[in-house]
């Protein structure tokens, strides 16, 4: 290593030499860094599975608008939608199609556990607002009391979901009626559920008498190929008597639910201030290394300066400190996370995981952290006075 | 350029410390011009002004009065580029070794060489087996500071501070650690040095073996030069 950073280097690679002198806080200044590493990388992996956990029932429908109450800051907050308003935009030409789309959670009673299952309830004689894979098994809801489960839902055994099909139903009780599951797609939990479930609209009021079938949470809409959806929802805004909807695109809906979850609810902001206390934590376990090291070589470097090596030798060697701290702590950091994260993702059935984005992100982050200390720490070789020496 | 040959001159070289009412002079009207090639030793009392004589013209402080001109360069006003220049064509040893160590004898010297820009790394190690072999160190060379003796770390200081050729030797008390036998070897290698090569030498001791070896001893007394003998 020591010749290959000599290479690299064009000198002797006095940063390596010095940090590695003692293997003991060497070992000790990586596993902080790894530390650092950790917190960033978990806190990381936490948004993104919030991100996607966010944007996953946006992926079992197909629609082109979004029609939603003024207070609906996400898929599954907010007040009703005069399903009125439907029938006026439609009365665009650019408007194919309309479906009212009924959100809510439904609880599974599973001997001591219980399932939470988010509940869309849909028209089935619409499957071109669904996505192409639960579309075609949409058929058995026609059937009243008919639903389609998430087979990927926390706490439901693989093989008991893998046992579902329309030939082999499986009932169970919830609210005092019976609802049979024909079939099964890939969802997975999220942090506001367990798991998914597609019933009709119909069974869906049966589920909840309380709701009504003329408001349903949002209305979505299909437009004509060719239609921009920004342009036909800026149209619809001014075609549809209630100025107080939001009308949005699809995508836009999406983008606007994860914006709310990582910036305005509780848990988004928790995890977005970890990462900044992970990064925090990486500066000043690193300043501290390496403002350690320059005073403990103090007489050293004034030597150095004493012989005539300029500031530039002086932040080169901190900075190559840096380097090394910040890429040999990445390494161990980034595997520990990998583990971590592949353990909490089976704990909780979060899409928890590293993803190469992570990596190169919390890479060139630690190497800039890193760099950042070491400027910062040579602010202390201003201490070294060679005229001290003698 | 060039004033003339002497590599060291100073001329009414007055010194402070401090500020105020705590300020306080150590060195007066110091004048003195050190020929190329020679071994001048400074002595005098603790707190004569000896150290300070050293770090003015090593560059290591700012003139503040009176002239130094080193290697025919002027200091009084100088920018500090120009001290960090002229501080590689000169060799410091220091009373302490301050060896590196995470570094081995042989890293350490060629510290001494690396300061002078990109050296062939086969040269640059010939020329430092060849200075530590000239301090009796050829089998030390591997050596971490922590696994050498006090004397055998300033040998190795000694070889870093002559390794590179400097024009002038800048030593403080250079054999206080080392046993007769080094001592001697040491002073006549910088005698040596200076024949050979031209290399001036300056240095403090309160070692008398030295004296007479020196080409000319200062003496001084409350920052002032009291005696100079040239031998």
């Amino acid at each position: 290593m020591s010749r290959l950073l000599e290479i690299l280097f064009g000198r002797l690679p006095i940063g390596w030499l010095q940090l590695t002198h003692s293997r003991t806080r060497f070992a000790a200044a990586l596993a902080g860094v790894a530390f650092a590493n950790v917190l960033v990388f978990v806190q990381l992996g936490i948004m993104n599975s919030m991100a996607t956990a966010t944007l996953r029932p946006y992926s079992f429908l197909n629609a082109d608008i979004m029609i939603s109450a003024s207070d609906s800051n996400a898929l599954s907050e907010g007040g009703n939608v005069a399903r009125q308003w439907m029938l006026q935009a439609m009365a665009h030409p650019d408007v194919t199609a309309g479906m009212g789309l009924f959100l809510a959670n439904v609880n599974w009673q599973r001997g001591a556990t219980t399932l939470g299952l988010t509940t869309f309830g849909i028209d089935p004689a619409q499957p071109g607002f669904l996505s192409p894979d639960i579309a075609a098994k949409i058929g058995p809801l026609q059937i009243q009391m008919a639903g389609l489960l998430d087979r990927l839902s926390r706490g439901l055994p693989r093989e008991e979901a893998a046992g579902i099909r329309p030939q082999s139903p499986l009932s169970f009780e919830t609210s005092g009626k019976t609802l049979t599951l024909y079939d099964t797609f890939a969802g997975g939990g999220g942090f506001g559920g367990d798991g998914y479930m597609m019933v009709s609209d119909q069974t869906f009021l049966a589920l909840l008498p309380a709701r009504q079938s003329a408001a349903p949470d949002h209305i979505l809409l299909k437009l004509r190929p060719g239609a921009d959806p920004e342009t036909v929802s800026t149209e619809l805004r001014a075609l549809v008597s209630d100025k107080t909807l939001r009308i949005r695109s699809f995508v836009q809906a999406g983008k606007d639910d994860l914006s709310y979850q990582q910036t305005r609810r509780p848990t988004g902001v928790i995890f977005g201030f970890g990462v900044i206390i992970g990064v925090l934590v990486g500066i000043v376990i690193v300043y501290q290394v390496l403002s350690t090291d320059v005073a403990d070589h103090m007489r050293e470097y004034a030597t150095f300066k004493a012989m005539g090596y300029g500031q530039g030798f002086f932040l080169g060697i901190v900075l190559e400190e840096a380097l090394i701290l910040g890429l040999f702590g990445f390494i161990p950091g980034a595997l520990v996370a990998t583990g971590l994260l592949t353990l909490m993702g089976k704990l909780t059935t979060l899409p928890l995981a590293m993803t190469p984005g992570m990596i190169v992100i919390v890479f060139v982050g630690t190497l800039v952290f890193s760099m950042v200390s070491g400027a910062i720490a040579t602010r202390r070789l201003a201490g070294a006075d060679p005229a001290d020496l003698f | 350029m060039a004033l003339d040959d002497a590599p060291l001159r100073t001329s009414e070289l007055n010194h402070w410390f401090g500020a105020g009412e705590a300020r306080k002079q150590a060195l007066f009207d110091v004048s003195l011009s050190i020929a190329r090639g020679s071994l001048t030793v400074l002595v005098g009392p603790s707190g004569s002004g000896k150290t300070t004589l050293l770090t003015l013209l090593g560059c290591l402080r700012e003139v503040q009065d009176g002239s130094v001109v080193l290697l025919g360069h002027e200091l009084h006003g100088a920018r500090p580029a120009l001290g960090v220049a002229l501080r590689r064509r000169l060799g410091f040893i220091f009373q302490a070794h301050n060896l590196h160590e995470s570094l081995t004898a042989m890293q350490n010297v060629l510290m001494g060489l690396q300061v002078k820009g990109r050296v062939d790394k086969a040269t640059a190690e010939r020329a430092a087996t060849h200075a530590l072999g000239l301090l009796g160190l050829s089998d030390r060379m591997d050596y971490l500071p922590a696994n050498l003796s006090g004397g055998q770390k300033q040998r190795v200081a000694i070889a870093r501070a002559l390794v590179g050729n400097p024009d002038v030797v800048l030593a403080d008390e250079p054999t206080a650690a080392l046993d007769r036998e080094s001592g001697a070897n040491v002073v006549d290698l910088l005698k040596r040095l200076g024949e050979a090569r031209g290399t001036t030498t300056v240095m403090v001791t309160h070692d008398t073996r030295i004296l007479d070896l020196a080409d000319r001893v200062l003496t001084l007394e409350d920052g002032c030069i009291v005696g100079d003998q040239q031998r």
